[in-house]
């Protein structure tokens, strides 16, 4: 097992809009700085596939200027421990990387909420926004019928991503009430650019059904899903699919925070108005500490990074930018909050852990996350906790439980900490132009 | 770079355009189940994103590989259901 060791004096966990953003601007008010991420391209959730396809000229030019700023980027790194105060310890493909820093910005972003419903285990019922991550990465679409539901202004973005490679939409069933919706769209005039967008993909979509006050009640299929029960809360119908990709919104990636010791509230990280958290030299920003979307990522990622670059008159004056995006995440959050009858989907035999194969009965009478791993294993398998703790914590309102590391399981190698060999750091994988 | 990479997926040749992740190789390939759950259920990726650990399959006889992070590159070999 290999083991390299690297210092700089910041160190940005996370490459999307607000990593990029933060690591830039602070490189190039000089000192060393540096970009880890789990995955082998820049860019993020959001501008996922842009580094190797340019399409977005925002995310070229951002990935454009980090790549010019000197920081330095470490890819497929995955932070998953914190041994010592200014020390990460990252599982690389070229080994275990032990990285000192002297201040650590955060962004790790969001992952999607997926809640319990029968047949939601069925290979072929996808994350819309994992969906269309892994069809950039070559997943076949083309000619398939998708289904895409759940809720938020995810569903839009990502059906109109997926018919753009040839996917077949016959509905987007929105959660959300359209009393609600309809207040929300009226209050887009403030974002221009978000308007704009808006209108582009609503154009595009034409003849895409959009539908809301809509959910799946359950998934069907042998093997794998073949179709899927929509309900308005009323009546019930059957919808023919090859995909259906369903999330609920999006849940903050807090692990990392709050390993560090970071303090929440309210489910997100506690910054104050320079995006320090509650732990000295540790900032964080974009959906970490909000879900905001990725302008509100950007500018915060600025405000961090000038912040930790000692240019705080630089980051004030992003302060005002800061707090539209923050009201337009305030108003998304209020328009596509999930409906109480969601709580009611997952049925006694419906599995609630998939990693353990965990049902809905065997947990729905403990107290919380802690009673329920020791009575049934739900929450102990590969993904610790992260599918199922933020579907427990909406069907039974069980706050997540403590977190040690790693923060995902690693190979064995990388958790020994006896005294390895250095190893020359020009091996780790930089980002592929 | 090249521009197509050769692998194969239960045992069955195939070549993909460059940047294509073992995840979508084996939706290529025209599988759906890419492991069994605790209880022997058919299972496939969910998050496509490294989170649910629900692509786990085996690379090159390394079991428990997440198809959905991993690119693929030439040689490969990759097996699903184990
Ligand atoms: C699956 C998905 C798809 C989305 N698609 C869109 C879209 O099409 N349009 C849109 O407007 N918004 C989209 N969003 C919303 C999106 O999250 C935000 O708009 C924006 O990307 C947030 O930026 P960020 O910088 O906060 O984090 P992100 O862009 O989420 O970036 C966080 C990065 O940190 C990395 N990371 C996390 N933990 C670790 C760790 N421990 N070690 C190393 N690296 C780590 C992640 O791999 C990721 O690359 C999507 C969200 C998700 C979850
Ligand atoms: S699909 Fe979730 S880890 Fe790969």
């Amino acid at each position: 097992m290999n083991s390299a060791r690297l210092s700089f004096d910041l160190v940005v966990v996370g490459a999307g809009p607000g990593g990029l953003a933060a690591a830039s601007v602070a490189a190039e008010r000089g000192g060393s700085v540096a970009l880890l991420d789990n995955s082998p391209w820049l860019g993020g959730q959001i501008w996922r596939g842009e580094q190797a396809r340019p399409a977005v000229p925002r995310a070229r030019q951002w990935i454009e200027r980090f790549l010019a700023s000197g920081a330095r980027a470490v890819m497929q790194a995955s932070v998953f421990a914190s041994p010592d105060r200014g020390v990460l310890l990252a599982e690389t493909p070229a080994g275990r990387l032990t990285v000192r820093f002297k201040q650590l910005i955060l962004a790790t972003g969001a992952r999607e909420l997926f809640l319990p419903f029968p047949g939601w285990t069925l290979p072929g019922v996808v994350g819309p926004g994992g969906l269309e991550a892994m069809v950039k990465a070559g997943w076949p679409v083309a000619g398939r019928r998708v289904v895409v539901a759940g809720s938020g202004p995810l569903l839009v973005a990502v059906a109109d991503g997926l018919r753009r490679y040839g996917a077949r939409i016959p509905l987007i069933a929105e959660q959300a009430p359209q009393v609600r919706l309809a207040r929300f769209a009226t209050g887009l005039w403030r974002y221009p650019e978000k308007l704009s967008q808006a209108v582009a993909m609503k154009a595009r979509l034409l003849g895409i059904p959009y539908r809301a006050g809509i959910w799946p009640r359950r998934a069907e299929g042998r093997e794998r899903v073949e179709r899927v029960v929509l309900t308005d809360g009323k009546r019930s119908w059957t919808v023919e699919c090859d995909l259906l990709a369903c999330g609920w919104n999006l849940v903050p990636n807090t692990e990392l925070p709050r390993l560090l010791g970071c303090a929440l509230a309210g489910g997100f990280v506690r910054v104050d108005e320079f995006q320090r958290s509650s732990v000295a030299g540790v900032f964080c920003v974009g959906e970490l500490t909000a879900i905001a979307g990725g302008d509100a990522a950007l500018v915060q990622g600025q405000i961090a990074g000038l912040s930790a670059a000692g240019a705080a008159g630089a980051a004030r004056e992003l302060f005002a930018e800061r707090w539209r995006w923050h009201r337009f995440g305030a108003a998304l959050t209020r328009a596509f909050a999930l409906r109480p009858e969601l709580r009611a989907l997952a049925g006694r035999e419906t599995v609630v852990c998939r990693c353990e194969d965990v049902s809905r009965e065997a947990v729905e009478r403990c107290r919380d996350a802690r009673e329920a791993k020791l009575h049934s294993r739900c929450g102990m398998g590969p993904c610790q906790g992260r599918i199922c703790g933020a579907a427990t914590q909406f069907l039974f309102g069980w706050e997540s439980d403590s977190i040690r590391p790693p923060v995902f399981p690693v190979r064995v190698e990388s958790l020994l900490t006896a005294s390895e060999h250095s190893k020359p750091v020009s091996n780790l994988s930089d980002p592929t132009p | 770079m090249p521009e197509r990479v050769e692998l194969s997926v239960n045992g069955r040749a195939l070549s993909v355009p460059w940047g294509t992740t073992v995840a979508a190789a084996v939706a290529l390939a025209g599988e759906t189940r890419f492991r069994r759950s605790v209880h022997g259920d058919a299972r496939g990726p969910l998050c496509g994103m490294g989170i649910c650990f629900e692509c786990r399959l085996t690379i090159n006889d390394e079991p428990h590989a997440r198809s959905c992070l991993i690119l693929c590159a030439d040689g490969m070999e990759v097996r699903t259901d184990e």
